[in-house]
């Protein structure tokens, strides 16, 4: 159980030493991203204008306010409120995010599956939870909006977040197979037969 | 008593931006029973994140959640009140639409084929807005829930048939909480409807998903099942966020209606962690928000 303090863009050594039961906070840069941003870069040919290797993408699509452009608010969007959203409906999209753009750390609530962990194994990424619904705290990590991209799917556009302290968050999925959500689902498919013939259900 | 629509619209803007930033008594008192029965150290950790996060919020002023979801709004109209209903539906839908841009709140409302976002929050049918009418004197209740989208796709009916019996609607109940795992954004209150057409099993399970913690059916058998499923549910070892731990659900909430004779309808509707819910009651008096 080891706490690690990563400036992204990170290397491929480093996302592979991050394990299941490590806690992570993330500084500098990270993007957001979601279903319309991710259909429209893999499946109608659009590219992002952002650099994403070795990067980090959290599931996103925040609560912005539009202001003039300053160095505080580059892009001219002051974050209101950037929450995570449920990771499981990006699951295909994994693995061309890390072949393509070279996105090494996903962050997400709720987990992902099989495809997802055989692209950490194969690539070499990981899985970070956010506590989902926790959209407030989060935002306190948030510095600003640098830069967005594809803004015309807004609020499904591409953001790029300057963060500062984004964490702790715990490593849930790693490139060696472990996946916390595969185990609490084992667990409770084995305790369902008892639990059912407990309440008569059997 | 005359229902004013300029004074509906003012209220459903009030109201949406209300429900995503306050957090509801009931639900406030559910996470601390839940903190007192959770021995899982990584649930405890979340709960105590979750607990902090509605601080922050209430501190800043901010969102609960980056979802402000889908605007659903309950209207309940007593009696010897004078409404126009039309213009009341439009009155609420302008609200709805002002909160969005003046707030501004994220509008995460699309058109189902195009996906074309107006950014009003508004669309085909959207807000959703229910009216039903009760017995109280010259009073008029609007309840805004603002539905996540994470726990609404937690969303499932089956038509059981009589022979499968109440064992098959536990099992359903079950199975699917099981299959939502974190996803829904525990801990959550899963709505279960039971009984009616296909369509009234699922208003009712809404319905249930979004009653106070506190309440119980008023149905006797129906409360004997949400008793029965409310433990079964923490059993199973999902926790805050399906990270593990007892913490699944604050609690299971169970609706009924009459069904027909070759039918056994069961639905389930989950509501996350951030049980958001706004409302106003409108009296000679003034206006109440709680």
């Amino acid at each position: 159980m080891t706490h690690h303090v990563l400036e992204t863009p990170v290397t491929e050594a480093q996302a592979r030493a991050l394990r299941v039961g490590d806690t992570v906070t993330l500084e500098k840069t990270l993007f957001g991203i979601r279903d319309a941003n991710l259909i429209a870069m893999f499946d109608k040919g659009r590219r992002t204008i952002f650099d994403m290797q070795g990067h980090a993408v959290v599931h996103t699509a925040p609560n912005v306010r539009k202001v003039p452009k300053t160095n505080e608010n580059p892009a001219g969007y002051e974050a209101v409120c950037v929450g995570t959203t449920t990771s499981q409906r990006m699951e295909r999209f994994t693995r061309p995010l890390m072949e393509r753009e070279g996105v090494r750390i996903i962050i997400g609530k709720g987990g992902m599956g099989q495809g997802t962990l055989d692209a950490f194994r194969d690539i070499g990424g990981a899985y970070l939870a956010v506590i989902g619904g926790a959209a407030a705290l989060q935002t306190t990590w948030i510095e600003s909006v640098e830069e967005v991209d594809m803004d015309d799917l807004n609020p499904e556009s591409i953001w790029r977040f300057r963060i500062k302290g984004f964490g702790p968050l715990q490593v849930t999925m790693d490139s060696h197979g472990g996946s916390v959500y595969d185990r609490v689902q084992d667990e409770a498919k084995a305790r369902r037969d008892a639990i059912l013939a407990r309440i008569g259900a059997a | 008593m005359l229902l004013d629509p300029k004074e509906v619209e003012e209220i459903a803007k009030t109201l949406y931006i209300r429900s995503v930033k306050l957090l509801p008594p009931d639900i406030k008192r559910g996470f601390e029973r839940l903190m007192a029965a959770e021995t899982d150290e990584t649930g405890r950790t979340v709960l105590n994140t979750m607990v902090e996060n509605i601080a922050v919020a209430e501190k800043r002023q901010n969102l609960l959640c980056q979802d402000t979801g889908i605007p659903i709004y309950n209207v309940v109209i007593g009696k010897n009140v004078e409404f126009d209903g039309v213009a009341m539906k439009e009155a609420i839908r302008h609200g709805c639409a002002r909160a969005t841009t003046e707030h501004p709140l994220r509008s995460s409302v699309v058109h189902p084929l195009t996906r074309k976002n107006e950014q009003t929050s508004c669309g085909i049918g959207v807000p959703i807005i229910n009216v039903d009418f009760d017995s109280r004197d010259e009073t008029v209740e609007i309840e805004m829930i603002p539905k996540g989208s994470g726990s609404e796709n937690g969303s499932f009916l089956q038509m059981l048939i009589p022979a499968d019996g109440v064992k098959a609607i536990k099992r359903f109940v079950i199975d699917k909480v099981i299959e939502c795992g974190g996803r829904v954004c525990p801990p959550t209150i899963v709505g279960v409807g039971i009984g009616g057409t296909s369509d009234l099993c699922m208003h009712i399970a809404k319905v249930a998903a979004t009653r106070p913690l506190g309440t119980t059916c008023s149905d006797p058998e129906g409360a004997k099942i949400e008793a029965e499923l409310s433990e079964a549910v923490n059993e199973l070892g999902i926790g805050p966020q399906g990270l593990g731990g007892r913490s699944t659900s604050f609690r299971v909430h169970v609706e009924v209606a009459a069904t027909h004779i070759t039918m056994n309808p069961v639905a389930v509707n989950i509501q996350c962690h951030s049980a958001r819910r706004a409302n106003a009651v409108i009296t000679p008096g003034g206006i109440d928000f709680k």
